[in-house]
């Protein structure tokens, strides 16, 4: 099947099977590797990425679904060389630290931002509950997104 | 003081992960790459009959099928076990099973396809006539007469004995003792899952004879030295093993895996690259789980609480197979640490290792010394409550004092250097612990069910000495390599054998390795996971980076400075004796003559030239060190937990939690604040919610995250983090191992808190993981019926 759609601006048009996971044509037809996958059963979010304004799981989206759709990956949430502050923050406060599950933990938290930049910590962290980290304990997860909330002051 | 140790420094290696530019071993691609996908047996113990390939190998891009058979075939030798005990029953464990099948995802067959998806697809073509056996499951159980045999190799599926200290001494003094306290516990099966599922990838230059593998491991050298003298037979200096950026590893990704062998084999005999990415559920049924003990002890004391006797006896889950230092964790990682923070002075111990129809378990982080600090603060936690004392201050009585180390303990090692009763001292303030007291008392007067929980935990890390290890049974020496190679103009490249999977040494090692010479870490570059680039390295497990990796760095850079010195005398004419190298500046004066100087650069600069050296010395400024060192590091911890048990659904909620560690010297504060909570997430995880399941008949309960509690973030406080330092002699920097102490503390901590909570109701112990549903049961049964 033919989908069309913009990825982190610019549109691609790609023939795929009907059976192929979105997070698959992004790593594997784009060659856009910076969605992990962690999981097989839509748990940990490493897969997280935006679809038309909404933090989506693309291990559970099938791409003919994503057809048309608007979507940004953890390579397109900077603007240009100017880092997200989301990024800056998790940067700042070792927010990771093996990497893997940190670009759909930015991903996620940004949109929980954008949603509500008043988060108290227990929003924030039942905001994250669909994202996995195994290393941080997610202490640091947590300042990360205080921080970039406190940066981003009401989304956009 | 240098620029750069002891600062919190943000990570030089973070941009490329917060921009996605991880370079995980699934994210390669290589031309005429295909894809590889492992059929894996449904069944935990089952002959097999046959396979039948040919629907999968006619299957519209499938390259091939093959087989266990067709790996034995051609030379593929099994998968060794690393750490041997005299007298140890060693199954083989081949790579792809060829006749029987022993735990559920076992792989018998792998498909080689154009896409992954078609090799999905094949899996499902594959054939196979299973004839299913009687499983075994449980460490003791498998032990029993008329238990199921997993491998006819192992009578009685007891692999191994492995026993520690004088076991009538130990019985003499029990019987002596005023108070005895005794307790069967178990430590139960974990999936250690660290974020990025294992991936290998291969690739063969049949012109040049030189095979390439690609895997996420943590230690890549041993990797190549495996598939070089073990399974493969490749030579070593024809095999380049890389470890690029790898998602966490927890100890899970030490171990040679079934997958790095297939996949370099594979790639060779179609002559084309091959990748295989492990599925979640493949990383639930095949990376090596940990802990999983059935254990029964007794610890003797006077009745003013002073240890006198300690007698473990314990059952250790193998698993199907031995995984590398599965042996290990369960004996001298378990056993050698028994006496904890305290002086006890008889100790005796037994782990019998058993084989079951189960993934292989193995090194989980911390690694046999979670479990020897369960069993030794469930014990003392008990028998605080049974004397009516504070378990903080029986604590106290029996340990080792700061004067008396080093240490020699009854069970082998010698402990390097602490100050217990100040990192008590420290938690009990920084945890108000009195008011956490008063706050229990008040909370439980007003009918709730609120626990404090403390533990005093103790690691050897950084290992090790080599001749320490190979004494208690492994097969190789943990030294590890250091290299400084300056460049002409004056930039750096550090080589360390030590792999980054998350701790960060990117940052950390260039911290060392600034301070040492003197310049600016924008002019380092940390190299690690890539053979071919790198000396021999041993690479990154227990703790042991900053101790043995930074120590082997602190080695070269003091080589460096001594031939900058050196250099710098002869330019300048003037003696050797009279040269300062500032350590600040990277400068080189003469004493008293600050104007009479050379920069760092200039002489990495005049030794490329060549031209104005001391006479008959080498034109290169590059030095590559190995350290051994004379004895492991023992960092030590006192944690409090505060926790609420809810009398109706009997759910566990951690209210406060305060950890305190000594781990010697600090590199960089952030990274080890963020080993400690990272570290103390894990073990609460254990605490709680984790549990590799199996039924009785050996199917895997716990296969996907559906059904694996993996802690999230709203199961957390903010944890609070303190310390002391007390430098280890043991290294040049002084640090000890900072990366497992949270783990070791944090499991049996909430326990003890959550045991606390419930003891008004006469509970004396429950088994982990502490769920709603177990406490709701306890409740109920210490209320006399049901609820």
């Amino acid at each position: 099947m033919k989908v069309s759609m913009t990825v982190n601006g610019k549109t691609y048009t790609r023939d795929v099977e009907p059976r192929m996971l979105l997070v698959h044509f992004l790593r594997d037809e784009l060659g856009m590797t910076g969605t992990n996958i962690g999981c097989d059963t839509s748990q940990c979010g490493a897969c997280t990425i935006h679809m038309n304004g909404m933090a989506v799981k693309s291990c559970t989206t099938l791409a003919v679904q994503a057809d048309g759709a608007t979507i940004t990956t953890i390579e397109g949430l900077a603007n240009g060389s100017e880092l997200h502050p989301m990024q800056k923050a998790f940067w700042e406060n070792h927010g990771l630290q093996c990497g893997y599950c940190t670009p759909g933990m930015i991903m996620a938290a940004t949109k929980l931002v954008e949603n509500n930049p008043n988060m108290t910590e227990a929003e924030i962290r039942h905001g994250l509950e669909g994202n996995i980290c195994r290393c941080t304990g997610y202490e640091n997860i947590v300042r990360s997104v205080k921080a970039a909330a406190a940066q981003m002051g009401g989304g956009d | 003081m240098g620029n750069y140790v002891g600062k919190s420094m943000k990570r030089v290696e973070d941009p490329r992960f917060i921009q996605g530019q991880g370079r995980y071993v699934a994210n390669l691609k290589i031309y005429g790459m295909t894809h590889a996908a492992i059929k894996r047996s449904p069944y935990p113990h089952a002959k097999i009959n046959s396979i039948d390939t040919a629907a999968a190998e006619a299957l519209d891009g499938v390259i091939a099928v093959f087989t266990g058979k067709d790996l034995a075939d051609s030379g593929v030798n099994p998968i060794p076990c690393g750490f041997t005990p005299p007298d140890i029953k060693l199954p083989p464990h081949h790579a792809l099973a060829i006749d029987r099948v022993r735990h559920v995802g076992d792989g018998v067959a792998v498909v080689i396809a154009e896409s992954a998806y078609i090799a999905y697809d094949a899996l499902d073509l594959i054939e196979v006539d299973y004839e299913p056996l009687p499983a075994v499951v449980d460490a003791k159980a498998a032990a029993q007469p008329g238990a199921p045999q997993v491998h006819d190799e192992v009578p009685n599926n007891v692999s191994f004995t492995w026993a520690i200290g004088d076991e009538a001494a130990v019985n003499a003094a029990l019987a002596a003792c005023d108070h005895v306290v005794e307790l069967d516990l178990i430590n139960q099966r974990l999936i250690p899952n660290a974020m990025e599922p294992r991936a290998a990838a291969a690739q063969w230059d049949s012109a040049m004879e030189q095979m390439t593998v690609w895997t996420s491991s943590q230690n890549p050298h041993t990797i190549r030295l495996l598939l070089s003298a073990f399974t493969l037979g490749i030579p070593e200096h024809k095999l380049r093993v890389i470890s690029p950026d790898v998602g966490g590893g927890f100890g899970s990704k030490i171990f040679h895996y079934a997958e790095e062998v297939i996949v370099p084999w594979a790639a060779r005999k179609i002559g084309r690259p091959v990748k295989w990415v492990a599925t979640r559920s493949e990383s639930h049924m095949t990376d090596a789980h940990g802990r999983d003990h059935v254990t029964h002890c007794k610890l003797g004391m006077s009745q003013d609480g002073i240890f006198q006797a300690l007698h473990i006896e314990n059952y250790a889950n193998m698993g199907a197979y031995l995984s590398l230092f599965a042996p290990m964790i369960p004996t001298a990682l378990y056993h050698t640490l028994m006496a904890g923070l305290y002086k006890t002075p008889v100790i005796y111990g037994v782990t019998y290792g058993t084989m079951t129809n189960t993934t292989p378990v193995d090194a989980y982080r911390g690694a046999g010394r979670p479990e020897a600090s369960y069993v030794l603060e469930r014990l003392i936690d008990i028998a605080s409550r049974d004397l009516n004392m504070d378990p903080i201050e029986m604590r106290r009585k029996n340990f080792i004092q700061p004067d008396e180390f080093p240490y020699q303990t009854p069970v082998a090692l010698i402990y390097d250097s602490g100050n217990y009763d100040a990192v008590f001292d420290t938690a009990v303030e920084m945890a108000d612990y009195s008011a956490m007291r008063a706050e229990q008392a008040a909370a439980r007067a007003a009918g709730k069910l609120v626990g404090v929980g403390v533990s005093g935990c103790i690691e050897a890390s950084g290992a090790g000495p080599s001749a320490a290890v190979v004494s208690l049974g492994a097969a190789i020496g943990l030294y590890e390599s250091g290299a400084i190679r300056v460049h002409p103009t004056g930039k750096v490249t550090v080589l360390t054998g030590a792999h980054s999977h998350g701790q960060g040494h990117e940052t950390s090692l260039a911290q060392i390795v600034g301070d040492e010479l003197g310049i600016p870490i924008s002019d380092i570059e940390v190299i690690h996971g890539d053979t071919e680039r790198l000396p021999y390295g041993v690479g990154t497990y227990a703790s042991r980076s900053m101790a043995v990796g930074g120590g082997a760095l602190v080695m070269s850079a003091q080589k460096i400075r001594d031939k900058i010195t050196r250099i710098a005398a002869h330019q300048l004419e003037a003696a050797v004796e009279d040269m300062v190298y500032d350590r600040t500046t990277g400068t080189v004066h003469v004493k008293g003559a600050p104007d009479k100087a050379k920069a760092f650069g200039e002489i990495a600069f005049a030794v490329t030239l060549a031209n104005n050296l001391p006479a008959g010395m080498e034109p290169a400024l590059e030095e590559t060190s190995y350290f051994d060192p004379p004895n492991f590091t023992f960092p030590n911890s006192a944690h409090i937990a505060k926790v609420e048990v809810d009398k109706d659904s009997g759910e566990v909620t951690l209210l406060d939690y305060v950890a305190v560690d000594d781990v010697g010297n600090i590199i960089n504060p952030l990274l080890v604040e963020g080993q400690i909570v990272g570290g103390v997430a894990q073990g609460v995880g254990q605490a709680l919610w984790e549990h590799g399941a199996y039924d009785a008949e050996g199917q895997l309960l716990s296969g996907t995250f559906m059904d694996y509690a993996m802690p999230r973030a709203d199961g957390f406080p903010q944890i609070r983090v303190g310390r002391t330092v007390t430098p280890s002699p043991s290294n040049p920097l002084g640090v000890k191992g900072a990366g497992e102490m949270g783990t070791i503390a944090g499991t049996v901590t909430v326990v003890n808190a959550v045991m606390d909570a419930l003891a008004p109701l006469g509970v004396r112990h429950l088994d982990m993981p502490l769920t709603a549903e177990k406490i709701k049961a306890a409740i109920a049964a210490a209320n006399g019926g049901s609820n």
